[in-house]
């Protein structure tokens, strides 16, 4: 019962950050029928812009120590404004152009988006693997046998706190309204005035500021962070969307969660060599019986 | 504007394509008159990156030390240096490179095992003598009879391990935590589980995990429940440090055990405090007084500035060898080079005296075990391999050899 209760609570911090990169993936799919491969590589420069961040900025301007609250909200914007630059320059430079071209030329332009951004980092970051710094001092917290770290319990509240500003943004907002009247029919919503290049841009900005928060997080749960890091989660984030029913944001979010728990639990099992492997075969399962996703119908309202 | 230039850029890679630039052609016959060229191969980028980038060291500097000398026979040597970012495909690729477009004469090369065992078929299949300077696991000189290593084996490695902590420890239980996608790992797992069993230990859990995973709470979790003495992990520096920190966020406070794969200086930078206590074996250390190994250290750290770590003392050892043995063999015909190689005798290296036996494994290496303690390496004891048969040895021989350490 220990075990299962350990292995839970370890599933859904791992899991939530796997969400919070599937959102970005679900929102951009959601809005332009288009897998933005590049969408992993966007989550590893958010862990990069926290490590450079941490180590060279924020004792600077926070003042002497680095593991304080106020270095890593620091740490956590800027991640959040290089992604979300990032994000945008993407949208701009490489698929902006070819809107209007068959959707397989910008599915091909976003792996080798992808390419650019992994093969590049290691030019610039180093090849090999760094460490992310101490944001905040580490404490262990032990509730009944089940032991945790206040670093689980921020990557949860961080993650679902940005979860419930995103769906305040998509469904209670002006902007929101013009996303999903975008996600709906791009022509006709171009058609009413809506400015969609700047809807699309805005989407590829929040979604990439996302990846950001989940770089920051991903570094302080996994400190060792590299240029190729995004590969894996990228992918499992982009199964947790279709799991959900891609472009569908609640669908994203819960499709992450049954990533990270269901790993978790392999993972602990004698079995635990399968674990990607099992979970590629969960979602092929599911997506033989519900093809569209979890969540997914197909004349559901899409984000 | 833009076809004509994309046409001429075309054109222009197809001609340097075409061309072999005209001062390698000499070399690639590894005949020429001035220069003795050499390959090797190494992860200096990627996952291991530490082990090619100190064991690239290490060669540079034997290198140039032989060159400053006057070289082999009059010749100088040179190093062609392959990177085969930590990933074994692209070992196998850069070997086949070396051999047959550079036309190296002998091939140095790998850490990790799984690289080293991808890279020696090949070496075997065009008769180029490899020597690996630091993968241990038994089935890579099993490759051919070019094949060589200068370190000792996973067999002594586990055996002394499993001896040490039941014997000097006294500890009854362990668990196993095994990188399934490296042979080092799988292979180092399997000889300590025998040799604990065999000492009167259990074996009280065993997991699996693959290189690249970045979360191993859920298998941590399921090993704690188990509640053993002992974590081993036979797993590389980069993994170790993440596992360490995960386990005593569970609450685990048992100390890690491993082998010569832990030995980086990203290790402690990595795993931090959390690795304190904890400790593995390995080829040497790098405050040991004897002298040869004293002046290496000072030597290594002039020039780049680091303490030279096993794997930069091994690199040095493997050329060290090699140049001696390129002198002896006074040609540089493959199987010249591997029968020089091949009875290579008391040569005096960093990590000890090397004697190549029938197997082309060095005889009676020793082994120490390191410690990490207040974020420092000390040595914790030295395991003397007991007769000169000592690394193929039976349990019962490096046992008794485990309880003379001091």
């Amino acid at each position: 019962m220990q075990t299962l209760l350990q292995n839970l609570l370890n599933g859904i911090a791992a899991g939530s950050i796997y969400a919070l990169i599937a959102l970005g993936y679900t929102m951009v799919y959601g809005i332009l029928k288009l897998i933005n491969f590049a969408h992993g590589d966007i989550f590893m420069l958010g862990s990069f812009a926290g490590y450079y961040g941490g180590r060279y900025l924020a004792g600077k301007v926070v003042g002497d120590s680095v593991a304080s609250v106020g270095s890593a909200a620091l740490v956590l914007i800027l991640s959040m404004l290089i992604c979300g630059l990032f994000g945008y320059l993407n949208e701009r430079i490489a698929y902006r152009p070819l809107r209007n071209a068959p959707r397989i030329a910008s599915l091909i332009t976003a792996i080798g988006v992808s390419f650019f951004l992994e093969y590049g980092g290691q030019m610039v970051f180093g090849p090999d693997p760094k460490f992310f710094p101490t944001l905040i001092e580490k404490r262990i917290i032990n509730i009944g046998g089940i032991t945790t770290t206040n670093y689980q319990l921020i990557v949860l509240i961080v993650a679902l706190a940005f979860m419930a500003l995103l769906q305040y943004v998509v469904y209670g907002t002006k902007f929101g309204r013009a996303m999903r009247a975008v996600s709906y029919n791009y022509e006709t919503a171009s058609l009413m005035g809506i400015p969609t290049d700047r809807i699309i841009s805005m989407t590829f900005i929040i979604g990439s500021m996302l990846a950001g928060v989940a770089g920051i997080l991903y570094g302080l749960s996994y400190p060792k962070i590299d240029p190729l890091m995004g590969i894996m989660p990228g992918l499992k984030a982009f199964v947790a969307a279709v799991l959900g029913g891609i472009g569908n944001v609640p669908g994203a979010m819960v499709g992450g969660l049954i990533i990270g728990v269901v790993e978790a639990f392999v993972g602990g099992s004698p079995f635990s060599s399968y674990r990607d492997a099992i979970a590629f075969v969960i979602l092929i399962v599911i997506l033989l019986f519900r093809p569209s996703g979890l969540f997914g119908k197909y004349q559901a309202e899409k984000v | 504007m833009r076809k004509p230039a994309f046409i001429l850029l075309a054109a222009l890679s197809l001609i340097l394509m075409g061309c072999p630039p005209k001062g390698e052609v000499g070399q690639a016959a590894g005949g020429g008159d001035g220069e003795i060229l050499v390959g090797e191969y190494g992860s200096l980028t990627g996952s291991e990156a530490t082990f090619g980038q100190s064991t690239h060291n290490g060669i540079m500097m034997a290198i140039d030390e032989v060159n400053v000398a006057g070289g082999v026979n009059g010749r100088t040597i040179r190093v062609r240096t392959e990177d085969d970012q930590s990933r074994a495909e692209e070992a196998a690729n850069a070997v086949s490179k070396l051999i047959s477009q550079d036309g190296v004469v002998a091939v140095l090369g790998e850490v990790a095992s799984s690289n080293s065992l991808a890279a020696a078929p090949i070496c075997q299949s065009n008769k180029i003598p490899m020597i690996t300077p630091s993968s241990t696991n038994p089935t890579v000189t099993e490759k051919g009879d070019y094949i060589f290593r200068m370190c000792f084996l996973d067999s002594y490695q586990g055996e002394s391990m499993a001896g040490y902590l039941t014997r000097q420890l006294g500890m009854k239980t362990a668990a196993i935590l095994i990188d399934v996608k490296s042979d080092y790992s799988t292979g180092l797992a399997n000889f300590f589980e025998r040799a604990f069993i065999a000492n009167g230990g259990r074996i009280v859990g065993k997991q699996s995990y693959a290189k690249g995973d970045n979360d191993f709470r859920s298998q941590l979790t399921a090993l704690r429940a188990t509640n053993p003495q002992v974590l081993f992990i036979p797993g590389y520096y980069n993994d170790i440090g993440q596992i360490a920190i995960q386990a005593r966020d569970l609450g685990m406070r048992m100390p890690l055990a491993g082998g010569d794969g832990w030995e980086s200086p990203k290790l402690i930078e990595i795993g931090g405090k959390a690795l304190e206590g904890s400790f593995y074996s390995n080829h040497y250390f790098a405050g040991d007084t004897a002298p040869v190994v004293r002046d290496f250290v000072e030597k290594y750290r002039e020039r780049f500035g680091q303490t030279p770590d096993a794997l930069a003392a091994l690199g040095y050892d493997a050329a060290k060898v090699l140049a001696d043995s390129l002198k002896r063999a006074g040609s540089t015909d493959g199987p010249a080079i591997r029968d020089a190689i091949a009875s290579t005798k008391g040569f005096e290296g960093v990590t000890g005296s090397i004697t190549l036996g029938p197997d082309r494994n060095p005889l009676g290496k020793k082994l120490v075990i390191v410690e990490i303690r207040n974020g420092q390496l000390t040595l914790k004891d030295t395991v003397e391999p007991a007769g000169a048969a000592a690394p193929a040895a039976a349990t019962t021989t490096t046992a008794a050899a485990a309880t003379s350490g001091s």
